[in-house]
């Protein structure tokens, strides 16, 4: 008998890819019925993404059910990808664009590896994996979503860092003609996200190639991206371009946007207040009511020793 | 005149209807959300067709089209109420702890605080009965509120924001365009 041990941090879901879950009728919003209604109203939606998204193999973690998966369409719909437009349905709208296929990665800084790696070689696609993570955006909304990709360890190490790095720098595409939005200036262009090594190594850490059974959709990051489940969505950056390895903190586009309300670390805090609106509290997509933000978004048991002795309102 | 102002609220209520029904709805992903946004932005715009009226009326000498000043004035009003109600209710839950926090600590919340008491005396005296009392020459004075209003609205949208977005300071420019048409009118006033 085989008797897995399941770890504390397992976001719970009993059989993720069953299709009915992903309709759940006891959602208060009938979300399936929203995607309908606002096609109606909304031509721009009517050029949602068609690319064929295909099966994924991965192993699945065996899990009872603790929190409601978000529903497809709401995680698939309601993004943040402002490379594509600011308003929430606009990367929907407007992805179709984007070509992730074929995909490669810059490597370069303080590896021994460098030079453009495909995607077929930075991810071993024999190894996939099912994580369900929270996923706490800074604006106080939130999400749970099962990831299929591998540990950002894993990945980290195929490029075998110097002893010297002690940061992990990535970047997003950003090509005009892939991307509507690029021309706006609500950001600097390229998209630019970080951790500290060990935060990179930590177990948590993941790199998704797909989600809910499927290659992820070009609106929530094709062909690749990070996902830090205990920090704020925005450092789970998008559409991989380029990874280094470095010695000095990487200056994130948030941060240099506004120093004042994002920091580098942006661990999910609740008590610690964005200076426009607290962060106490989060809208679960889906639901009435507001939930209590957690502490490291629930994780804190696993991250928490990452910031031991560390100021956190200072470093946020 | 009334349906075309009331379209928007319609609009809201026929979708919650709907979501509340487990029936297909345009209200998105986050609903509470749409809804707090829809207010706004549908009070901001009828503001600032309030301060249309005067101008466009005197350019085509249309004295008719004053009597929709007031009615744009209070529908904008209206928008502005149900735009805070959301707030205090889908938003805050009406945790009065958590929104006393918010009005004080963040400056957007304040400022948009203000824009609502600054024009609260405006559709409270809206009335002739009012106009009345007040005297023509202390009503007109205190309905110049609505500058205010007008300066403060785009700004708490703009500092709303994330990040330099165009679609706030659009707005902004309108109003500061409108105040602009009014000057010679209001410096005439002065020096009389």
């Amino acid at each position: 008998m085989i008797i897995k041990k399941r770890q504390s941090w397992v976001e719970s879901e009993n059989s993720v890819t069953d299709e009915g879950l992903f309709h759940n009728r006891r959602n208060f919003m009938k979300l399936s019925g929203a995607m309908l209604g606002a096609s109606l109203l909304s031509p721009a939606l009517m050029a949602e993404e068609k690319r064929f998204l295909q099966a994924l193999s991965f192993n699945a973690h065996q899990t009872d059910l603790r929190e409601e998966l978000t529903d497809y369409k709401a995680a698939t719909g309601y993004n943040n990808y402002y490379e594509f437009g600011t308003a929430k349905d606009d990367p929907a709208a407007n992805v179709h664009s984007l070509i992730p296929k074929p995909w490669s990665v810059q490597v370069d800084g303080l590896t021994a590896k460098q030079g453009d790696i495909s995607l077929e070689d930075l991810i071993d696609f024999n190894a996939l994996e099912e994580r369900i993570y929270r996923l706490r955006c800074v604006e106080t909304w939130s999400m749970v979503i099962p990831w299929i990709g591998v540990p950002l360890a894993s990945v980290i190490k195929k490029l075998d860092p110097t002893p010297a790095a002690k940061y992990v720098r990535f970047e997003t595409l950003a090509d005009k003609k892939q991307m509507s939005g690029i021309s706006s200036r609500v950001l600097t262009w390229p998209y630019v996200e970080g951790l500290r090594l060990d935060e990179a190594m930590h177990p948590l850490a993941f790199i998704a190639v797909g989600m809910y059974g499927k290659e992820l959709p070009n609106q929530n990051g094709a062909p690749l991206r990070l996902v830090v489940p205990w920090k704020y969505g925005f450092k789970s950056i998008k559409s991989i371009v380029r990874i280094s390895l470095t010695d000095t903190e990487p200056m994130n586009s948030w941060q240099k946007s506004a120093s004042n309300e994002y920091g580098f670390y942006s661990n999910v805090n609740s008590e610690v207040d964005h200076p426009r609106w607290s962060q106490s509290y989060e809208r679960r997509i889906g639901e009435f009511s507001r939930r209590k933000t957690l502490m490291f978004n629930g994780y804190g048991d696993e991250v928490a020793s990452l910031y031991d002795g560390m100021d956190l309102r200072k470093y946020f | 005149m009334h349906t075309v102002f009331a379209l928007p609220l319609c609009y809201l209520i026929i979708n919650w209807v709907l979501l509340l029904s487990y029936e297909a709805h345009s209200l998105g992903f986050n609903p509470q959300e749409m809804t707090h946004h829809t207010t706004g932005d549908w009070a901001l715009r009828f503001l600032l067709i309030t301060l249309c009226i005067s101008p466009i009326a005197r350019w085509r000498s249309a004295r008719g089209l004053m009597a929709y000043r007031r009615m744009a004035g209070l529908w904008s009003f209206v928008y502005i109420v149900l735009h805070i109600l959301s707030y205090l209710w889908l938003e805050k839950f009406f945790d009065w702890h958590e929104i006393w926090g918010d009005i004080v600590k963040r400056p957007y919340i304040t400022i948009g605080m203000i824009t609502f008491l600054s024009l609260l005396p405006l559709a409270v005296t809206s009335t002739s009965g009012w106009i009345k009392r007040l005297g023509a020459a202390k009503w007109q004075s205190l309905h110049r509120l609505i500058y205010l209003a007008a300066l403060l609205a785009p700004l708490h949208f703009i500092m709303m924001r994330k990040g330099w977005q165009i679609e706030p300071r659009v707005y902004a420019i309108l109003a500061l365009v409108l105040i602009a048409a009014r000057m010679p009118i209001i410096l005439r006033h002065r020096f009389k």
